[in-house]
């Protein structure tokens, strides 16, 4: 919403600048966002008369021309605008004139012709081209011929004027209107609000005569007043009013579409006039649309309509959308003479389903859509019709049609004076309450003791319950009056779930190891499940559409988080970063059953991680690419910290994702927990990355079930721990996690821990096999061990491995 | 027997003098205090001494042997001290080359900001809450007061799973949520960071950011409340010395509503480019909890009042490390992540 300051001046007594004003305004919840000066900076420029326009003798495109001020001096001026014409009234720059951008207007040489001053275009005196025709763009500014000859630019223009341009919140469309604006501000001034006088003189002839309205659905349409004015000369609007509209951001058009526009503003009662000629038999009925019903609207498209949409027809044949556009059919023209006002109360929910519906949206269903004055619809078109007495000749029919079958009730609210500061904290005074309420044209219409039952304007249907009270009375004592407390209740304990503390844990651990943590969007794009090679019958393919998504990169709720993290491995090496470990904590949507199921879909916690490159490397050390023991360590280390113990690798060779030879799936407690290993080659190809790339995606919300709750010291042993190695040579098959169960099985009680020291493949040993080398560890909680009971245990592991895997100790 | 002794002391304490290494030091402890040494082949004709001299040649010979010891002892410091120094010498490294690299791996921004938002609310006495993202219509907008139709859902442009299930476009319907799990105990207190959407995209918006939603409802919750608690989370995540300040607002679910605003950090609140020169930066939205919300959560609001909050994590990021482009959180650029 944008207002003249000027405008505004009408109506109340303003004492402060603009600039006060607009902070005024903004601290009491009405903000005004910008404040725009028209003078940008002109001075000396009067209203001038061209007199005589003869061709330049030295230049082809520019004209000699003879400018008055008052009618008798002549100033000789050059000008090359091809619009100027004899007669025309102009903005004309004197000597000594200056214009926006610090120009100075000297008497000047021009192609050896002396030119005493400048005739200006739009644009050079800074005036907003909005509101202007293309030819008054293009050339010099012709003013209309009615502006006083010698009279200063910046007054006929009124460019002293500003413009407050509004940022509104929803509930305060009632400043959708200047006059309510102006009520707002009277408010916070402490002023009064001086609102126009409607009065217009009629003619003989009735309304009734002509005019007649049928309301088939009362409850879309609450009330219908029609008013008509005969006798219409169609011309240009005066140009205080084209001001006021262009300030306000419309376009004027002509002085009945623009009055309209004008009582649009002022009152914020959307209006429109009909051609009376082409209403058949002056009838107006409101009613709903048939099914598949068209109409072409003012806007020159055809549009057909719903059931539930509220039509403007006449006798025939439909002649408006009700609240949002009217017909083309009987549309104002310059043939026009006899004008029918509608001015009218629709359902706001209707309104707005119609408009969004149709994905139309104008200035009338945008006041309609948040509820209008329903009061005022008859002043609305009285005030119409008295500016079109004024300023288009008109004659006003006698009488006013007022179709309101059940009038609406003032809104009663019933206010606790001491609720106010019970939920406010402040300190505000009954009689300090009532003022400021009273100041908002609320009134009081019963006191009881401390309570009061008010009465709330029907500009204000924002107001209906007493805490909407409270923050008028909080808005206007102040917000900056609240004062700062914290709540004395009982106190309560702060912290994380279990779950949110392992999530951290999960976080912490994995940034200790040196990746970094990503977050990317949730949605992707279908063709990830493409480029990842997943199988048409894989669930990840089930992931959950967006139905009005902003691209197709963005179509889907993402089911796997590998996606965003190779998108994110390709952007970072298109910057030259090609060392990267990366991880997200994120979650991953499953349907589970959605929507046929009427539940929500899961969204499940994921851990997901990916590597390439090599390790930080500098004059001491070698640079050494990561592998996947790499990022098997980053998880073991991970589940450690979490206290998940029971662990197994198992070799992945059917997930599509991943290489078939380097993956492999991890269970925690029997259960799977996600898949580890070497991305497939295929699939970082088709993500346009070269080999090789390591990931990762982890079940978080299995982690966070076998996750440790707290920690519980272990006694630490007292007896020493006997230290014995296992050199194995085994067929290149088996691998280290058949032959670690074994191990551990044979080991009994006794072997506290196993590690892997050595492998090794080559010609020492027979061609197919390998040798790999245990450290165990042995220990009893209650005695120190003796090298015959180890001896025995050693024996009966390695009789078992020689009898399971063919596993020879290596000489 | 006398300038024997004295003689093997002059003699011993010169040759311990001159002594270079510790080799030779232990040859010369044999040489005169070792057990076939000169003392103690002197001591050995102790027997051949009167009854009154073989006490003062005795104390004598434990003088010397004494100050002997003593002198080697010396001279051993001094030789190993010496010795040490030499090692010490040849072990020199040039200690201005760099340290050894370790990858560094560092928290997303918007987690390091939850987090401290998350410690600092803690200590206020909040629960962290959480819900899901794809959420119904019902719990998006029509608990919060936002039934179909009402204008205010132009506020958010939504994206829809089906026509009853969004993705949330607030931390809000974790608000009732957390009510119908919690009425009618009190106070409630909670706050729930996460993920939200909205159908926008451009250098100050993105279709999926983060927000912080706050509850609190008890007995006799009052706006001033709201106001303390919210200036002890931005002096704690800003800095002591800034300021609030609340400006009326408009959300559906709250009222009365308020915007807030921070001081500007850059310029005091005097004003600069930063601050669009108003000297305020606003933070979040917030406000008293609606009382058809309350209901909607099984409250009484004639029993108890409520003050709600949310914020822009963000926004937050932003303007506490100076980040100018939203979209910078959300690129994963290795160089930006790094230097958090
Ligand atoms: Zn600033």
């Amino acid at each position: 919403m944008k207002v003249s300051f000027k405008w505004l001046q009408e109506y109340v007594d303003i004492d402060i600048t603009p600039e006060e004003l607009a902070d005024r305004l903004t601290n009491a919840g009405v903000t005004v966002e910008y404040i725009e000066h028209l003078n940008k900076g002109v001075a000396g420029v009067v209203v001038g008369e061209v007199l005589e326009v003869v061709k330049h003798p030295n230049a082809e495109k520019l004209s000699l021309c003879q400018v008055t001020t008052d009618g008798d001096n002549h100033f000789q001026v050059v000008c090359g605008a091809p619009n100027v014409r004899t007669g025309q009234k102009i903005p004309f720059a004197l000597v000594g004139a200056e214009l926006p951008g610090g120009l100075k207007i000297k008497q000047a040489k021009l192609r050896g012709t002396e030119s005493q001053g400048m005739i200006c275009s739009a644009q050079e005196l800074g005036i907003n081209e909005e509101g202007l025709t293309s030819d008054q763009k293009e050339g010099i500014l012709d003013l209309d011929p009615t502006a006083p000859l010698g009279m200063d630019i910046i007054e006929y223009l009124s460019l002293d004027d500003c413009v407050l341009e509004f940022d509104l919140t929803p509930n305060r469309s009632d400043c959708l209107s200047v006059m309510n604006i102006a009520r707002e501000v009277a408010a916070l001034l402490g002023k009064e609000v001086k609102l126009p006088e409607i009065k217009f003189s009629d003619i003989e002839k009735k309304i009734e005569d002509l005019a007649e309205v049928e309301i088939k659905d009362s409850n879309l349409c609450r009330r219908y007043v029609a008013k008509i004015v005969e006798g219409v000369q169609i011309k240009p609007s005066p140009q205080w009013l084209k001001h006021k509209l262009i300030c306000a951001g419309m376009r004027p058009i002509n002085n009945v579409v623009d009055i309209t526009n004008y009582v649009l503003m002022e009152m914020g009662q959307p209006l429109h006039a009909f051609d009376y000629n082409y209403l058949s038999a002056g009838k107006i009925i409101v009613r709903k649309a048939e099914k598949g019903e068209k109409i072409t609207t003012l806007d020159e498209n055809e549009r057909e309509l719903t059931e539930d949409m509220l039509l403007i027809t006449d006798s025939q044949k439909a002649v408006g959308i009700a609240g949002v556009m009217g017909g083309l059919n009987s549309e104002v023209t310059h043939d026009t003479t006899t004008v029918l006002i509608e001015s009218a109360y629709f359902n706001p929910s209707n309104i707005r389903r119609t408009s969004t519906s149709l994905g139309l949206r104008s200035e009338a269903s945008l006041r309609f859509e948040k509820g209008i004055n329903i009061e005022t619809v008859v002043d609305a078109a009285n005030r119409t019709a008295q500016l079109l007495a004024e300023l288009a000749d008109g004659k006003v029919l006698k009488g006013i049609i007022d179709n309101y079958p059940n009038p609406i009730e003032r809104t009663k609210i019933k206010l606790e004076l001491t609720k106010v500061n019970e939920v406010l904290g402040t300190n505000i005074n009954d009689e300090q309450i009532k003022e400021i309420l009273s100041s908002l044209n609320i009134n009081i219409i019963e006191e009881n003791g401390s309570v009061i039952t008010l009465e709330i304007p029907p500009y204000r249907p924002d107001i209906t319950i007493a805490e909407d009270l409270i923050e008028e009375v909080a808005r206007l004592a102040g917000y900056d009056n609240i004062p700062t407390t914290l709540p004395f209740g009982a106190s309560s304990k702060g912290q994380k779930t279990l779950e949110q503390k392992l999530r951290d844990k999960i976080i912490d651990t994995i940034t200790a190891r040196g990746l970094t943590e990503v977050i990317s969007f949730s949605f992707i794009n279908k063709t990830n499940f493409d480029k990842l090679l997943i199988s048409e019958g894989d669930i990840r393919r089930q992931a959950i559409p967006v139905l009005n998504p902003l691209s197709e990169e963005q179509g889907y709720m993402r089911t796997t988080l590998f996606p965003g993290l190779l998108d994110i491995l390709r952007r970072n090496i298109n910057r030259r970063s090609e060392n990267l470990g990366i991880f997200e904590l994120g979650k991953i949507y499953l349907p589970q059953g959605f929507p046929e199921k009427s539940i929500l879909p899961q969204e499940k916690w994921t851990l997901g991680i990916a590597l390439r490159g090599e390790l930080v490397s500098n004059w001491q050390d070698k640079a050494q690419p990561v592998d996947f023991y790499y990022l098997k360590g980053i998880v073991e280390d991970m589940l450690e910290q979490l206290k998940i113990t029971d662990i197994l690798f198992k070799p992945c060779q059917d997930s599509p994702l991943y290489h078939p030879g380097r993956s492999a799936y991890v269970y925690v407690s029997g259960e799977m927990l996600g898949i580890i290993g070497e991305v497939h080659p295929q699939v970082a190809d088709n993500y346009d990355l070269a080999a090789r790339n390591y990931a990762a995606e982890l079940d978080v919300e299995l982690l966070i079930k076998l996750g440790h709750g707290p920690i519980k010291f272990k006694q630490l042993p007292r007896y020493p721990a006997v230290h014995r190695d296992l050199a194995l040579v085994v067929k290149e098959e088996v691998t280290a996690s058949q032959l670690m169960e074994v191990i551990w099985a044979e080991g009994g009680d006794l072997l506290s821990d196993v590690t892997i020291f050595d492998l090794y493949k080559g010609n020492q040993i027979a061609l197919d096999y390998k040798s790999l080398a245990f450290a165990l560890t042995f220990q009893a909680e209650n005695r120190t061990l003796t090298d015959i009971e180890i001896n025995d245990i050693h024996e009966k592991i390695q009789k078992a491995l020689a009898e399971k895997f063919q596993a020879s100790l290596r000489s | 027997m006398k300038e024997q002794l004295g003689k093997i002391k002059l003699e011993a304490k010169k040759a311990l003098d001159h002594a270079k290494n510790m080799e030779e030091l232990n040859d010369l402890k044999v040489k005169y205090l070792g057990k076939k040494g000169e003392l103690t082949q002197v001591l050995r004709g102790m027997g051949q001494l009167s009854a009154e001299e073989r006490p003062i040649i005795g104390q004598l010979a434990n003088e010397v042997r004494d100050e002997l010891n003593a002198t080697l002892e010396e001279q051993m410091n001094l030789i190993k001290k010496t010795e040490q120094k030499q090692k010490l010498n040849l072990e020199t490294i040039d200690t201005t080359l760099p340290g050894k690299s370790f990858s560094r791996g560092t928290k997303h921004p918007l987690t390091q900001v939850i987090e401290e938002a998350k410690q600092i609310f803690m200590g206020l006495g909040f629960q962290i809450a959480e819900g899901p993202e794809i959420e119904t219509d019902y719990y998006n907008f029509e608990a919060l007061n936002l039934p179909k139709d009402h204008p205010a859902r132009d506020m958010q442009d939504t994206f829809y799973i089906t026509p009853e299930v969004v993705l949330r476009t607030h931390t809000s319907p974790v608000q009732v949520r957390s009510m119908e799990k919690l009425n009618p105990e009190v106070p409630v207190k909670i706050i729930c960071p996460g993920k939200v959407y909205r159908k926008d995209d451009d250098a100050t918006h993105s279709p999926m950011f983060h927000q912080i939603e706050g509850l609190v409802i008890d007995k006799g919750i009052r706006m001033s409340d709201l106001k303390g608690v919210l200036l002890v989370f931005a002096q704690q995540m800003f800095g002591a010395d800034r300021k609030i300040r609340f400006r009326p607002s408009y959300f559906p679910f709250t009222e009365p509503s308020a915007e807030v605003d921070v001081s500007c950090g850059i310029c005091d609140g005097d004003g600069c480019k930063s601050c669009s020169y108003t000297g305020w930066l606003e933070i979040l939205g917030s406000g008293m909890v609606h009382p058809n919300v309350l209901k909607y959560g099984g409250y009484d609001p004639t029993e108890v009042t409520g003050f709600a909050f949310g914020m822009g994590v963000e926004r937050i990021a932003m303007l506490k490390y100076g980040i100018t482009d939203m979209r910078l959180l959300f690129e994963n650029d290795i160089r930006f992540l790094q230097q958090f």
